[in-house]
């Protein structure tokens, strides 16, 4: 697009042609992308002390202007109103003169304007505790409120779509299973690599079965296909939640008198919960799948003297309890999931920082439950 | 602003079809829009009033035809060129998609850091002139996400005008606002209009503002999927020779001594 052929250096000029009265001279093409000359001094002089009482306009020899010459007008009108002084605006171009009333027209809001303040090190302690302690405590208030829709659930009360249940079963198992089947042989793989390279030292090699099999179904395959599922799963069901609050879809449900709780946070709950023992069962034959491959490539070990260790090395009783540890995981994915969601600010930045919670919270979760629950299982010698 | 030549159309639409693969939306449009001009878009819903507008800006490629701005091709030529040609161009969109993550001063920033040599301080006061002009003085450090729907909207016009483009397009300007805030909105764009000489552009339902600022005008049709007519919109409301043109412009009742009845 064609621009202006010529253009001159925009020029200043004040003149105090009576007392108190300053006039401003202004030449040149003042444009946003053009130089224009310094008016800082000028600006502090109407707002200090020996501000004029006046201040008119000579735009006889101004060429081109646009938001350059702008911002310098309303900054001069600012500092004219600070300090009560009259701004004789008949010397500037008609325009110029229309913006400027239309900017001034709606008067700032009080109130409206923020100071940013800087808190001490101590205060920003504060709050970030405050905000953990108000984070835990919505975290129990909402693992109280999905209990409740449970119990609706069981009673028969809860309404929600089938339809949707149905889906969510399937992005939370079905879909799961590549990456689940992924993760766990290589775990089941890199176990046996390094178990079979320090026991082959004393002769131990088949003992890799034991030690593939009894970590693998007791702890490796419940924590890792939580992690998974947090960030797989989580982190979807947040973004999810998250968006439709956004757009007003949980408002939507709430005033056709249906229960987010029950109709959005319910069906993903009772899909991940159900969906994630049996990818953990899963994880455990393929992490076992994983340490056969590597057993019998590294070590003088048979097929059939593998399997017949692991076999002997796991009890009925430690499926049951990596079973339950995956439940457990389960239930706290959902509920950092589900939770975050549910309570996403109203932007698409907001979403964004309600999915990586889910997801940090959900592995934080995972991983503090995994320790208290391997105490107590000590404790009670499972 | 560009002084362009006179005579010669700023926005020239020719045989222009649009389509989302197999599915025709509006084919074989011609019109231009001149300097100066505020273009209204209309139609019914549904018809692609929105999908011109994203053909005229660059966000959707034709499927046959071309827009010319000011002569030069504008889909003919390369990405950079057509990336130089959009520098000039203000999009307002329906509702503001301001960036949720920037205040709404970082939000009108932006262009300017990109496109210009404005140090900091510059950029704030550019800021807050376009805010004060449309009405949201002293809101430079809000987010988006702690202001309503309208002022979202004002502050999409503010970013929109962040550059003065020579050309402002408006996807329903008004939608959402109040009657008053409305008219303000149309006050706000003949303004723009005398004093920058700024060309508008804007798809808009609201027939109290296209009778009272629009100087010109496309009728588009959901069933012919072709423009019915183009010109100024009181013309085409008291004298359009297409029935379903005045009687969409008179909001479905044409008083009778118009129809000659």
């Amino acid at each position: 697009m064609p621009e202006p052929a010529s253009t001159t250096n925009a020029s200043i000029h004040c003149e105090r042609p009576g007392s108190g009265v300053l006039l401003i001279r202004l030449g040149g093409d003042w444009l946003l992308a053009g130089s224009r000359p310094a008016t800082a001094a000028l600006l502090t002089e109407l707002a200090g002390r020996e501000a004029p009482a006046r201040i008119e306009f000579d735009t006889q020899a101004l060429g081109h202007w646009d938001t350059g010459l702008m911002i310098f007008l309303s900054a001069v009108r600012r500092a004219a109103e600070s300090r009560n002084a009259a701004l004789d605006t008949t010397g500037l171009p008609d325009g110029a003169r229309k913006l400027l009333d239309l900017a001034f027209a709606v008067p700032e809001r009080a109130g409206a304007r923020r100071t940013r303040s800087a808190d001490s090190l101590v205060v920003r302690i504060g709050k970030a505790t405050q905000q953990m302690l108000d984070h835990a405590r919505e975290l129990l208030a909402f693992l109280g409120e999905l209990t409740q829709s449970f119990g609706r659930l069981l009673r028969g009360r809860a309404v929600f779509d089938r339809a949707d249940l149905m889906k969510f079963f399937y992005q939370a198992g079905a879909q799961a299973l590549g990456i689940v089947s992924l993760i766990s042989f290589l775990i089941g793989v890199i176990f046996a690599f390094v178990g079979a390279y320090q026991m082959e030292q004393f002769g131990a090699g088949i003992y890799v079965a034991n030690l593939v099999a009894v970590a693998m179904v007791r702890e490796m395959a419940a924590i890792m296909t939580g992690i998974i599922m947090a960030g797989r799963t989580g982190a979807a069901f947040a973004a999810q939640l998250g968006t439709m609050k956004v757009n007003e879809e949980t408002d939507a449900l709430r005033v056709l008198g249906l229960d987010p709780m029950d109709f959005l946070v319910l069906p993903r709950a009772i899909a991940l919960i159900i969906m994630m023992p049996l990818l953990t069962l899963y994880a455990d034959l393929l992490g076992i799948a994983g340490g056969l491959v590597a057993a019998l490539a590294m070590l003088d070990i048979s097929f059939v003297q593998y399997l017949e260790q692991t076999f002997g090395a796991v009890q009925l009783l430690d499926l049951f309890g990596g079973l339950f540890k995956s439940l457990v995981y389960g239930t706290l994915v959902t509920v950092a999931g589900c939770q975050q969601g549910m309570a996403c600010g109203n932007s698409a930045q907001a979403v964004g920082e309600a999915t990586t919670r889910a997801v940090v919270m959900g592995i934080l979760l995972i991983v503090i439950s995994a320790s208290v629950l391997t105490v107590i299982y000590t404790v009670l010698n499972i | 602003m560009a002084a362009g030549e006179t005579g010669q159309a700023q926005i020239a639409v020719r045989n222009m079809s649009m389509a989302y693969g197999d599915f025709v939306i509006q084919q074989d449009l011609n019109f231009e829009v001149r300097r100066g001009d505020i273009f209204v878009i209309m139609g019914g819903s549904g018809c692609g009033k929105s999908t011109l507008l994203r053909h005229l800006v660059g966000l959707k490629a034709p499927v046959r035809g071309d827009v010319f701005y000011d002569g030069a091709s504008f889909w003919q030529g390369s990405d950079a060129e057509r990336d130089l040609m959009k520098r000039h161009f203000g999009v307002l969109f329906q509702s503001g998609a301001l960036w949720s993550s920037m205040t709404l001063a970082e939000n009108i920033g932006v262009p300017l850091r990109q496109y210009t040599q404005l140090g900091e301080a510059e950029i704030r006061a550019v800021a807050a002139w376009k805010l004060a002009l449309v009405g949201l003085t002293g809101f430079e450090d809000y987010y988006p996400g702690e202001i309503s729907g309208g002022m979202k909207k004002r502050v999409g016009l503010a970013r929109a005008m962040a550059m003065d483009p020579d050309i402002l397009f408006f996807d329903e300007p008004s939608a959402g606002l109040d009657p008053v805030s409305a008219r303000l909105l149309d006050d706000l764009i003949l303004e723009l209009r005398d004093t920058l000489q700024t060309t508008i552009v804007m798809v808009t339902h609201e027939l109290a503002s296209i009778m009272a600022i629009g100087t010109n005008s496309v009728f588009l049709d959901t069933e012919t999927k072709t423009q019915l007519a183009t010109g100024n919109p009181r013309e085409l409301r008291d004298h359009c020779p297409d029935d379903r043109v005045r009687e969409f412009l008179w909001r479905g009742v044409e008083p009778a001594s118009l129809t000659g009845a």
